[in-house]
């Protein structure tokens, strides 16, 4: 049993303590945005929010996650999903398959509240997640724009 | 806090309602379920009428425009959408698509055409009966409107999805008049005179995807992301050694491990785990002890399979050839003479999602969720292994989580998935395979090599060509009806005589071009580009090492040998011209540059590299010419060309699958890697489109990236690169 906060709210889930987090997201909470790439922390496919910092949800223990902890998905990243990074993310038409990219906007999401005009550098260094269609030249660009456009907004959740 | 549990109310009853395309589809879906929905759902109000199979228009003046093909990111649903309310004169704001399943096509004695998508077809193969399926959609709509106004057809406009008579000033919206035109008589399609490209107003725009919306907040649904009611999941593990066989489990060792339903044996080659969970599944899979009748194939090794290639070099019968003059005297007798051996090794198509099919088995339906490049070849297989005939069985239609050719004609997994499904009947069953077994399992880019001969005359003129490539067939993994009198030229793509699809686009007075065929026990398959990527290496690399040979720039010795290829030429010059060829770089940047051709289409490029001392790539710029002839969207076709680099990149950097033991060894992203964003060069993507004939884009340009790399670093070193993938080759 683990008492988990997802995009704000609090739930109890059955399940055995060592099973990663992304599979607990997916099978048992039932928010498939949250995707399984490689189960090993490579590919950023299953990039959640915890406290702020992104992380690869498949290689935390759900046993390791704290009743505080919390946790965002794609589904609680903002009200009517317009955030910036989304929105940019819309201007630029960056995704192809997508199956991605609610990894890849989480990954910008986290950087551009730390780095709200980030270098390209900067956006090397965070945006290390894998994209096999190849939509990082428009990733990079999308990142840019949303940081033009401020992150100024109501957000979904605190952290 | 609060406005959280709002939103995702919010996301949640969108996600649980039958919506949008899905109900027109005639598809009612219960609750609780998330199957996807159509484009748009907001838009989609009110049933709609057909005016014909490609187009239904609802009173709102929705255009729902049918899609047959499969979209995997290609972009194809859009480009097929832009063709058709092209022809129809509709407004694009108002557009949304649904597509259509392979039983209803079935059911239309194929009315819809061909499902499959690959080879870069999507729009090429289809874009004639589309656009006049848009077109007589339009003459009857305007029909409908003549009748009812009773004036002559002729003497009404439409624009954006509105009838106008201009002299009695009276206009109709579609969404009006749709009823009434579906009930007259549709003109014969071969009538309609389709519309110039150059008056193309919704077609040929660079417009923005139909498609993204729901690719932003996490609500599309992948195959792999289904829910059904009561849905089991399935973990796999097939042999690990190709041809082994599965001996024996021992069931008891996870007995009693949470939410475990059953094993099964699927076929004589591998076992499942069965679960409430795909995570329980996959873990009580991984505890399950497994015995593997590996058999003789366990013997090889990419040393065994390089030894099996380069007996196939020099080797005296072959498996098709091209031949003009007498090559080998030619070289032999020339003033110099050049020789290469080059290596492309086995590669996975690694597609973000990986394989999985879900199906559903009852004592007289079938039906499947798949992720799939072919529909109708998914119908086939869910109802050859299920014994279920094929129209008592469905195939529901799932975007792609990447495609690469990997999901077409072979279908292993949804074999897989209904043998597993037949454990448990009315009990849908998803079967996900984990990431190493994708890796594991694939049907791989087929690995070859070539050895190529050259001789110049002494004013440095190529007289004398000889291209000898050895490696494994496609064809005679999949499809052995194409090899012909034990000729396979498919595995010559790109170095074809013959005009339209894969021509070579040099004049050689003497050539000879041959492949000998040696097929390993690893199972092969498409992969973006499929052979024009390893035999655009090894001619343009080869190029560039003769005119070094001949003291030429390579651009003017390539220019030199194609003037019968005058569009090879302008797609070249295209990418010789933007990418600033002779022109200064800045200290320690080169350039490279190659042209090729495959899928009907012409593709060049430049690459802009540097080399630390310590050795160390940087890839600065590339940019690409492609000439697909119609461009439908340049856009996307820009994007595609980007995700082109990306993947050309990510093979001619890090890509190989070493074989061990009989069995792949790169089993995940850690050692199989991929190209990441700070590795991206900028591209610059220049579309040059002719016209005058149809070619494909989303397979094109991937065979000009690796040789303008690999050519750049020749340029920055002195030395060829003649192997790949470049992490193996030392480049001080």
């Amino acid at each position: 049993m683990a008492k988990l906060n997802i995009n704000g709210t609090v739930r109890d889930v059955a399940v055995e303590p060592d099973t990663p987090l992304l599979w607990v997201i997916r099978e048992h909470v039932g928010l498939t945005g949250t995707k399984y790439g490689c189960g090993v922390a490579q590919c950023g496919a299953c990039s959640v929010h915890i406290n702020d910092e992104v992380q690869r949800s498949c290689s935390i223990a759900v046993g390791d996650v704290k009743p505080t902890d919390m946790i965002v998905t794609i589904e609680g990243l903002w009200v009517g999903s317009s955030h910036p990074v989304q929105k940019a993310w819309a201007a630029v038409d960056v995704p192809q398959c997508g199956y991605c990219q609610s990894g890849q906007i989480m990954a910008a999401a986290a950087l551009l509240k730390k780095t709200p005009r980030p270098t390209d550098g900067d956006i090397d260094a965070a945006m290390t997640n894998i994209c096999r269609c190849g939509t990082y030249q428009r990733i990079r660009q999308a990142v840019h724009l949303a940081a033009d456009a401020g992150t100024t907004g109501r957000r979904a959740q605190g952290g | 806090m609060q406005s959280v549990v709002i939103a995702k109310r919010t996301k949640l009853s969108r996600r649980d309602f039958i919506v949008g395309s899905a109900a027109v589809a005639g598809g009612g879906l219960a609750l609780g379920m998330n199957v996807p929905f159509g484009i748009r759902p907001a838009q989609a109000q009110g049933a709609a009428t057909e005016v014909n199979i490609w187009v239904a228009i609802k009173p709102d003046d929705t255009c729902v425009i049918r899609v047959a093909r499969s979209e995997m990111g290609q972009g194809t649903l859009t480009g097929l959408a832009q063709l058709v309310a092209e022809e129809l004169e509709c407004d694009w704001n108002k557009v949304t698509t649904e597509g259509i399943t392979p039983a209803r096509n079935l059911a239309s004695k194929r009315a819809w055409g061909e499902m499959g998508t690959g080879g870069s077809r999507g729009i090429r193969t289809s874009e004639d009966y589309v656009r006049r399926g848009g077109a007589a959609a339009r003459v009857m709509l305007l029909q409908a409107a003549a009748e009812q106004w009773n004036v002559p057809a002729g003497d009404l406009a439409v624009s954006d999805g509105v009838i106008t008579h201009a002299a009695s000033k009276r206009s109709i919206r579609y969404g009006e008049i749709a009823a009434a035109a579906a009930k007259l008589t549709p003109p014969d399609p071969k009538s309609i005179k389709l519309k110039d490209p150059k008056s193309w107003k919704i077609a040929g725009q660079p417009l923005k995807r139909l498609d993204t919306a729901d690719k932003l907040d996490g609500s599309k649904v992948f195959a792999i992301d289904l829910k059904l009611p009561g849905m089991l999941n399935a973990a796999i593990k097939d042999c690990p050694v190709f041809g082994g066989k599965l001996k024996s489990y021992d069931e008891s060792k996870i007995a009693g491990m949470p939410g475990v339903k059953k094993v099964v044996r699927v076929k004589d080659t591998a076992v499942a785990v069965v679960a409430d969970t795909w995570w329980r599944a996959r873990k009580a899979l991984d505890a399950l002890p497994i015995v593997w009748d590996e058999g003789p194939n366990a013997s090889q090794s990419s040393a065994t399979i390089a030894g099996m290639l380069q007996d196939g070099l020099n080797a005296s019968a072959t498996n098709g050839d091209r031949r003009n003059g007498d090559a080998p005297k030619a070289i032999a007798e020339a003033a110099t003479k050049i020789e290469a051996v080059y290596a492309t090794p086995f590669l996975a198509h690694a597609c973000m999602e990986v394989m999985n099919c879900t199906v559903k088995l009852s004592a007289d339906r079938a039906e499947a969720w798949v992720p799939t490049q072919n529909l109708e070849a998914s119908l086939a297989a869910l109802s050859e292994t299920s014994g279920i005939p094929l129209d008592k069985c469905e195939v529901h239609r799932i975007d792609l989580g990447g495609g690469f050719g990997r999901r077409g004609g072979t279908q292993d997994f949804v074999h897989q998935a209904v043998e597993i499904a037949k454990a448990f009947p009315d009990v849908p069953v998803k079967l996900i395979w984990s990431r190493e077994e994708d890796q594991a399992h694939d049907f791989y880019r087929p690995i070859s090599q070539c050895k190529l001969s050259a001789g110049l005359d002494a004013g440095g003129n190529l007289v004398g060509l000889h291209v000898r490539v050895s490696g494994q067939s496609i064809n005679a993994m999949l499809n052995p009806k194409g090899i012909l009198d034990g000729k396979d030229m498919r595995q010559l793509q790109g170095y074809s005589a013959t005009p339209g699809d894969a021509q070579l686009g040099y004049s050689v007075p003497n050539l000879l071009i041959e492949y000998a065929m040696r097929n390993t026990h690893v199972p092969v398959g498409p992969w973006r580009g499929v052979n024009t990527n390893q035999n655009g290496v090894y001619m343009e690399c080869f190029m560039d090492e003769v005119a070094k040979a001949a003291g030429k720039d390579p651009l003017e010795f390539r220019r030199a040998l194609m003037k019968d290829f005058p569009k090879h030429l302008a797609v070249l010059n295209a990418a010789a011209e933007k990418g600033d060829w002779g022109k200064p770089l800045p200290a320690g940047v080169h350039r490279g540059i190659a042209q090729f051709m495959g899928y009907g289409s012409y593709s060049a490029a430049t690459a802009e590299v540097s080399v630390s001392a310590q050795g160390k790539l940087k890839i600065h710029r590339m940019v690409l010419a492609l000439n697909c002839g119609h461009a439908v969207n340049p856009g996307q076709i820009a994007a595609q060309v980007e995700g082109s680099v990306a993947y050309g990149l990510s093979a001619t950097l890090y890509g190989e699958m070493p074989v061990e033991n009989g069995r792949m060894t790169s089993l995940n992203f850690d050692s199989y890697e991929i190209l990441r964003l700070a590795e991206m060069p900028k591209v610059e993507t220049v579309v040059v489109p002719t016209y005058d004939f149809w070619g494909g884009v989303g397979e094109p340009t991937i065979c000009v990236v690796a040789p303008a790399v690999l050519n750049a670093i020749f340029a920055a070193t002195g030395k060829p690169v003649r192997s790949l993938p470049l992490k193996n080759v030392k480049l001080t």
